[in-house]
């Protein structure tokens, strides 16, 4: 086990800054997502921690230890790739062995340690098949088992569950978390799905444009987002931003309730004209524009159904958030400002 | 399916076979013509009034004997192989890492460097066998096999190479990638990874040195005067044709017998050779 | 640790480029392994190159040992010379008019192969034969199906009565004919490789492009055409690149056939650079008219190379 930290780590082609001075640090046993949209950077900020790209400058540190000189063999990391990168004209036990053969590992040794690795991920009626005879979920599994073989100092994942069908990825996230946590390998997860980083993340890092915006839990980014990217990149609908007087006010679509939601607190309604609903089953969501005093901007709200109280798309209806739920950004950077009275945003 | 449909099906099903069928006669036609010659008499190949197409008379092992009891066939065909198997085997050791070089590890100067490399094969025998020839005498290898090993190279190496990058180009950079992270070095990465994906590029690179060798005239024309030291494709063609007098019979053996074999062999490799652009692992 | 020694030694990291420290640096592990290569081509390509260039403004002859410079001499004589000019429009009558062939009729013959029908590895051996028979002998074979007394195309059109039962088609002998046979013969050399090189770029074009102009209502010509071609056009340059190259520099068939004649009907420049340079013993001109036939295909190459890599960018 060992911990990964990058330190100012920049990397450019030709003229385009792919990162952009990033400075992470994961924790004994954490298993951290980058998350971003693509061509953020996340993907070849993982591929400098392997050793397959070149930092322009910056270092890579893995288990306290500066590792830019060194080639991906000698950095005690395993990797799955997006696209898994099983060798097809191997079997299945000989893509797992292949990492220990690299060790010189006895063939006794390997045969142990192959099933092993097989039964971690249930694979062990398959190993005689060659990969183009498996399913995409078969395949991601292969790939794990031979990441894990030789039990590495940290796990590196590239989307690792981008080609697996939308049924096939939930319980293969579930699988994924159960297996982290019981071995405690350090883990660094790219990818630019928000629910998987959610759910899988110990710590996100939210990327764009080659640099860490916010770096926390998945409460933390959520809740108390950094900036306004961060703000309307997770969640979805994203978070509602209105132009205030000297700031930015956000609040999320879940937190924007008719007012009998809330028959106690004191907060000031806000007018709310509907403009179009859409029934999700568990939710509703709500389109519509603010009215008077708010400036005249789209918005939406997120209903659970637990809130039954009838919604007519054209009628207005008074909405409130609660002060504790309101977000506050600087209007020209982004980042976030001290909280203050919402009225007085918009008088 | 209506009777319309099922008429119009059958009639495209008889286009298609007549299409393949009128090519391959067209390919094979000469290849039939060297089997038949070869077994007939002479007398029945002199007779204009026989239909040339069937035996008028009964077949005759003659030509076959000819060939390789009277010509120096057999040891021309022990100097194509001979020569074949180490111009493949010089044409491996060049351009096999020449291609993974230009496909992977170079950027821009190597995109121009492979094109350069293909250009040379443009450089046509004709224009190069003059001053080989002076070369080649230089080093005191004229009359010698071994000249054809060195300058044979000059046309496999090119063309190998630029077809080799093009095989390599298409191995997905994830799977050397995973092998440098699962233990091993950018060259280990190669050797148990790109080359065994890549077999039936190299095979096929294999196939055509070899064929390309035994197809070369002019630079064996050129530098190897004693019949003892020919290759088969200027043996037969400039010892069996004596002026006008042709030994049909022994010159269709001759080529028969060079040609039908390896091509045999090579059809194996086509189905590689076309399977082997796309491999289908990833994804 | 001991705090004694005034000067504890410092492991210096080794900066010696040893092979373990090679085959990690990309840097240097490619040079390295396309120098073999480059060295190679450059000593036996290239050297030679540049000699013939040197012969080509030298008055050298296959027997004499001088080697005087004579400017641009041996080029002007060359052009001067009706043969050469008969030998450069014969080259591209016989380069172009293979090439149609070849492109159309590899077309053909691929879609033809496409389709998975019986015996198809049968046929398929038969049509790759003409590439893989050593050219000298197969054209030996067509010189025997084309000899002007035995020629089995005159039996046949004979026996079909297309022509008289005294009349005889001098396949080699006439001007037009011959020229008709050289390209026939060359096609057939050239189609087998064509045919592969197509093959595998239809085979490449993904299936549910095919589906989705099917579902569209396509019709067959309209689906080559708009569809199949565009998607093939940098495999079919492949191809016409090779064939190209093969047709202005291979002297093969014309050597074994005719020997550029009747009367220099089908002689192409390096049939002509053979006869001159070789045969007549004139190095310097023929190396000349050699030189002749590099810019062109220098030409034709670039703008293969151009096309293709066009159509691989969109």
């Amino acid at each position: 086990m060992a911990t990964v930290e990058t330190r100012n780590i920049r990397k450019s082609f030709g003229s385009v800054q792919a990162v952009n001075g990033v400075d992470l640090s994961t924790k004994e046993g954490e298993f951290l997502v980058l998350l971003g949209s693509s061509g953020c950077g996340k993907t070849t900020l993982l591929r400098m921690i392997a050793g397959l790209e070149k930092p322009t400058s910056g270092e890579v540190l893995i288990a306290g230890e500066v590792v830019n000189e060194m080639p991906p063999r000698a950095r005690k990391i395993a990797m799955v790739f997006q696209s898994y990168a099983l060798y097809p004209h191997m079997t299945v036990f000989k893509n797992i062995a292949f990492p220990l053969k690299a060790q010189r590992m006895g063939t006794e040794a390997i045969r142990q340690k192959v099933e092993w690795a097989a039964g971690l991920f249930g694979i062990e009626l398959l190993l005689h098949r060659k990969p183009r005879q498996l399913s995409g979920g078969e395949r991601q599994r292969v790939a794990l088992a031979r990441a894990v073989v030789r039990e590495p100092a940290v796990f590196l994942l590239d989307e690792p569950l981008s080609n697996l069908d939308a049924k096939l990825r939930a319980s293969a996230r579930d699988e994924l978390q159960q297996f982290q946590r019981r071995i405690g390998t350090t883990t660094i997860y790219v990818t630019h799905d928000q629910v998987e980083a959610m759910g899988l993340g110990d710590r996100i890092a939210v990327m764009q444009h080659g640099k860490v915006r916010q770096i926390g839990t998945p409460m933390e980014v959520y809740d108390e987002p950094a900036d306004t990217f961060v703000a309307a990149f997770l969640g979805s609908p994203p978070m509602n931003l209105m132009e205030g007087k000297d700031c930015l006010v956000g609040f999320r679509p879940e937190h924007f309730l008719p007012k009998e939601a809330f028959p106690m607190t004191g907060a000031a309604p806000v007018p709310f004209r509907v403009t179009r609903l859409e029934y999700l089953g568990a939710d509703r969501l709500l389109y519509g524009v603010l009215e008077r005093p708010f400036p005249e901007q789209k918005v939406i709200a997120r209903l659970p159904s637990t809130v039954s109280i009838p919604i007519q798309p054209g009628e207005r209806y008074e909405f409130v958030v609660q002060e504790k739920d309101l977000r506050f950004f600087d209007r020209d950077a982004g980042h976030r400002t001290e909280a203050r009275p919402l009225v007085a945003q918009f008088a | 399916m209506g009777p319309l449909a099922r008429l119009k099906y059958w009639a495209a099903d008889r286009a298609h076979f007549a299409i393949v069928l009128a090519f391959s006669i067209f390919s094979a036609f000469p290849f039939y013509w060297m089997i038949i010659t070869t077994f007939k008499r002479n007398s029945d190949l002199i007779n204009r009034d026989n239909n040339p197409f069937i035996f008028n008379e009964p077949p005759t092992l003659e030509h076959l004997r000819v060939l390789f009891h009277d010509t120096l066939y057999g040891i021309w065909l022990w100097n194509t192989a001979f020569v074949g198997v180490l111009v493949v085997g010089i044409t491996l050791i060049l351009a096999v890492p020449a291609g993974y070089a230009l496909a992977r590890l170079s950027g821009r100067w190597g995109e121009h460097l492979g094109i350069g490399i293909f250009l040379t094969y443009l450089v046509p025998p004709t224009l190069l066998f003059i001053p080989l020839s002076k070369v080649v005498v230089g080093l005191g290898l004229q009359d010698s096999l071994w000249s054809l090993v060195l300058v044979y190279p000059s046309f496999t190496v090119p063309f190998s190479t630029w077809l080799l990058m093009g095989f390599f180009k298409a191995i997905p950079r994830d799977l050397e990638e995973a092998a440098m992270i699962d233990g091993y070095s950018r060259l280990g990465a190669f050797a148990k990874i790109v080359m065994p994906i890549s077999i039936a590029g190299i095979l096929t690179v294999v196939i055509f040195s070899f064929t390309l060798v035994m197809q070369e005239f002019v630079y064996a024309l050129t530098f190897i005067s004693p019949v003892k030291q020919y290759t088969v494709s200027v043996g037969v063609p400039t010892f069996l044709v004596h002026g006008d007098v042709y030994f049909w019979g022994s010159l269709m053996a001759g080529c028969f017998i060079a040609s039908v074999p390896i091509a045999i062999v090579y059809n194996f490799f086509v189905d590689r050779f076309i399977a082997g652009f796309t491999v289908g692992a990833v994804k | 640790m001991k705090l004694v020694q005034g000067t504890a030694p410092v492991k210096v990291a080794s900066r010696r480029v040893t092979f373990a420290h090679l085959r990690d640096r990309e840097e240097w592990l490619g040079p390295l392994m396309i120098a073999p290569a480059i060295l190679y081509i450059v000593l036996v390509v290239g050297f030679p190159f540049f000699l013939a260039i040197y012969y080509s403004f030298s008055d050298i002859t296959l027997g004499s040992r001088s080697l005087g410079f004579v400017g641009l001499k041996n080029f002007a004589a060359v052009f001067g010379n009706t043969n050469f000019r008969t030998a450069l429009w014969n080259t591209f009558v016989f380069a172009v008019g293979s090439q149609l062939l070849v492109l159309v009729l590899a077309n053909m013959l691929a879609l033809a192969l496409l389709k998975d029908f019986r015996g198809k590895w049968f046929f398929r051996l038969l049509i790759l034969l003409p590439w893989v028979a050593p050219i000298s002998l197969g054209t030996i074979g067509w010189l025997w199906i084309l000899d002007s007394t035995y020629s089995v195309i005159n039996w046949t059109l004979q026996a079909l009565r297309i022509i008289g039962p005294k009349a005889r088609l001098i396949w080699l002998g006439v001007p037009y004919l011959a020229m008709g046979s050289i390209i026939t013969v060359h096609v057939w050399r050239l189609l087998p490789l064509a045919t592969v090189i197509i093959l595998a770029g239809l085979s490449s074009i993904p299936r549910d492009i095919h589906d989705a102009a099917q579902v569209d209502g396509a019709s067959f010509w309209r689906h080559y055409f708009q569809i199949t071609m565009p998607l093939l056009l940098p495999v079919a340059m492949v191809a016409l690149l090779f064939g190209v190259v093969f047709a202005f520099t291979d002297m093969t068939v014309i050597y074994v056939l005719t020997r550029g004649g009747p009367y220099d009907t089908t002689q192409v420049l390096a049939s002509l650079a053979f006869f001159t340079g070789v045969v007549g013993g004139d190095t310097a001109e023929g190396a000349a008219i050699s030189l002749y036939l590099f810019p062109l295909l220098l030409a034709v190459a670039i703008a293969f190379l151009r096309i293709a890599r066009r159509s691989e960018v969109t």
